[in-house]
């Protein structure tokens, strides 16, 4: 699939992440809007994945770690054929296989439960050394936010892969510059990423992470160490006024929020 | 759980916490609020403009966050330092053991929106083993305040204790119990209603739904016991001694997870002091479904009219061990 036609199922996958939040009331759509281009670059190019074998022993693993941006990931996997579309309507409704954050014994597709940060690279670190020691060719795709690289979880994995000699092993920080409650470089700054990266044993790229251009040849980026993108993001990318605003973490928007958004997100879809 | 037409008014218990924390602040400069970048979910948002450099942020890094606690503690400060009870407890249980209890450090630790608060957000972000993890712990006072007047009252006890405290705090609202003026003693439940049928024993956001069965249960000819039990340890063995003595039967409520908590802690004093007939409300040992704090409450049978009905078949059980 070439970036043009990816750019559009983004914009699809943006659009319909809006009106899931929008109904149910909830969600984190800050992270979502700056995570769905990479999202959409995994799920419809770079991963290898059979949706009618969610199981399948060959399958790429990507884990999403930064779990509170589950809806993104329900809606890409809808799209992608793992679960029925209309589906995404129950998000948090009672008894929702869509909660808040992704569950693996209950969502196909998911390949391991997140939700608390820092959780998701130690994963991918066993699943990557997993493929590596039994000779196969399945690669391991992780995305964690900027914020969650404060855990230090996340460093003990980092030296890890590294120490593994994980070749097969993509990290993907989301760099959307906002965590919670504020901007990273007000709370507890990790910029610049890279260098950090570099001096553990890691190969880095930087990217604009909102840029197909930029997002898939990053992805199929192969080498011997272990991988990290820095992605340059935008936290609220493609709706004006969530863009870089670190309300819109988690702020839900009104009727009339929710109508400029749709138009604004509209615009673009050639 | 269906609200009547005149329900009381219901209180964040995060108000009291912060406002009484700031009170306090004002005339003790020794304390200071460490946080997981969690200011507005703490409400820590006036702290931080009264004293931003007493408000510390560390970022999201729970395990950081208690072990720069049991720093300040060291140095002569006061630290109340307040997270995401699920990520306070859960990701820092070690530092928590090793630094703040088995160190006796004087750091007081604030579980926010514990139980189900985050209903929708799923199990990870449920701290329903809470109890069971703190209370294992030497040196560790476990408290869960039933309304805003009782949490107000624990912080300002919690201030003077020298030693480390659990708190735990919900976010869903809960209307005024105590009364005004209520001081909190460490390990000492409350009447709230007398009562010599049948006992019913709860802390947090359950409290009031008891008050509620005990209603339902007063319309039907039961007289209910209702004890608030906010410390969970050091428990208070008098009043569960006098409750199974006196009333026969136990039935306990709690937003927490049926082993290991609330129910467990008062178990293992009737079972060696006073046995009669029990039963533990809770979630039963799974990961809960999707729904809000309310409605996981109400599917795990904590509805006032589902705890009176097991009240009622607690009586049952009493009058068949008589007979
Ligand atoms: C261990 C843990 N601590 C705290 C939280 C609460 N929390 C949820 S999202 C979030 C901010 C995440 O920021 P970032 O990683 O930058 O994500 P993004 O900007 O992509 O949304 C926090 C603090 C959590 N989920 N897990
Ligand atoms: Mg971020």
């Amino acid at each position: 699939m070439q970036p043009n036609d990816l750019e559009r199922i983004a914009q699809q996958i943006r659009r319909r992440d809006l009106q899931a939040v929008f109904e149910a009331g909830a969600g984190h759509i800050g992270g979502e809007m700056s995570a769905i281009d990479i999202l959409t670059a995994l799920y419809f190019r770079v991963l290898r994945l059979w949706p009618d074998q969610p199981k399948n022993p060959d399958r790429d693993r990507f884990v999403l770690s930064k779990g509170h941006t589950a809806c993104a990931l329900y809606v890409t996997l809808a799209k992608r054929g793992f679960l029925p579309e209309d589906e995404i309507a129950t998000f948090l409704k009672p008894h929702s296989r869509l909660n808040g954050h992704p569950n693996c014994n209950k969502v196909p597709g998911v390949e391991t439960n997140t939700g608390p940060l820092g959780h998701g690279l130690p994963v991918a670190v066993g699943m990557a050394k997993a493929a590596k020691l039994q000779g196969a060719s399945w690669r391991t795709y992780v995305m964690t936010g900027d914020g969650e690289m404060q855990e230090g979880s996340n460093w003990e994995a980092i030296m890890a892969a590294a120490q593994f000699g994980l070749g097969n092993l993509t990290l993907i920080v989301d760099h959307n510059r906002f965590q919670q409650g504020a901007a990273l470089s007000d709370t507890n700054d990790l910029a610049p990423i890279r260098p950090k990266l570099e001096a553990f044993g890691w190969d880095v790229s930087e990217i604009n992470g909102n840029a197909m251009s930029e997002v898939v040849p990053a992805l199929e980026r192969r080498g011997a160490r272990p991988h990290c993108i820095v992605a340059h993001t935008n936290k609220g990318h493609g709706i004006s006024f969530m863009q870089d605003r670190v309300d819109w973490h988690h702020k839900v928007p009104n009727a009339e929020q929710y109508k400029i958004a749709m138009a604004e997100l509209a615009e673009d879809l050639r | 759980m269906s609200e009547t037409m005149n329900s009381p008014k219901l209180n964040d218990c995060r108000d009291a916490f912060t406002a009484t924390l700031e009170r306090l602040a004002e005339s003790d400069d020794r304390i200071v609020a460490v946080c997981n970048d969690s200011v507005g979910s703490s409400k820590l948002g006036g702290f931080k403009a009264k004293w931003p450099e007493r408000l510390i942020n560390v970022g999201i890094a729970e395990q950081n966050m208690v072990g720069v606690g049991a720093g300040l503690a060291n140095g002569g400060l006061l630290p109340f330092v307040c997270g995401a009870a699920p990520f306070l407890t859960g990701r820092a249980l070690e530092q928590i053991k090793a630094d703040i209890a088995y160190s006796n450090a004087n750091v007081k630790l604030v579980g926010i929106s514990s139980g189900m608060a985050y209903g929708e957000l799923g199990p990870t972000h449920h701290s329903i083993e809470d109890f069971a993890w703190m209370r294992v712990l030497p040196n560790l006072p476990v408290i869960a305040p039933c309304d805003a007047i009782e949490t107000a009252a624990a912080v300002e006890w919690a201030a003077r204790y020298p030693g480390p405290v659990f708190l735990r705090l919900s976010r869903v609202g809960v209307p005024d119990l105590l009364s005004q003026g209520h001081r909190f003693e460490l390990g000492r439940a409350n009447l709230l209603r007398g009562g010599h049928d049948v006992t019913l024993i709860a802390n947090g956001t359950l409290t009031h739904r008891m008050m509620k069965a005990a209603e339902i249960l007063a319309g039907q000819g039961i007289e209910a016991r209702v004890l608030n039990m906010a410390t969970v340890r050091p428990i208070d063995v008098e009043a569960i001694v006098s409750a199974a003595r006196e009333t026969g039967a136990i039935l306990t409520a709690e937003e927490h997870s049926t082993f290991g908590g609330l129910g467990s802690a008062i178990a293992e004093v009737v079972v060696a002091e006073a046995p009669v007939p029990m039963k533990i409300l809770g979630v039963p040992g799974v990961f809960a479904p999707t729904g809000s704090a309310e409605f996981l409450l109400d599917e795990f049978g904590m509805a006032p009219a589902e705890v009176a009905d097991a009240a009622r078949t607690l009586i049952n059980r009493k009058a068949a061990r008589a007979a």
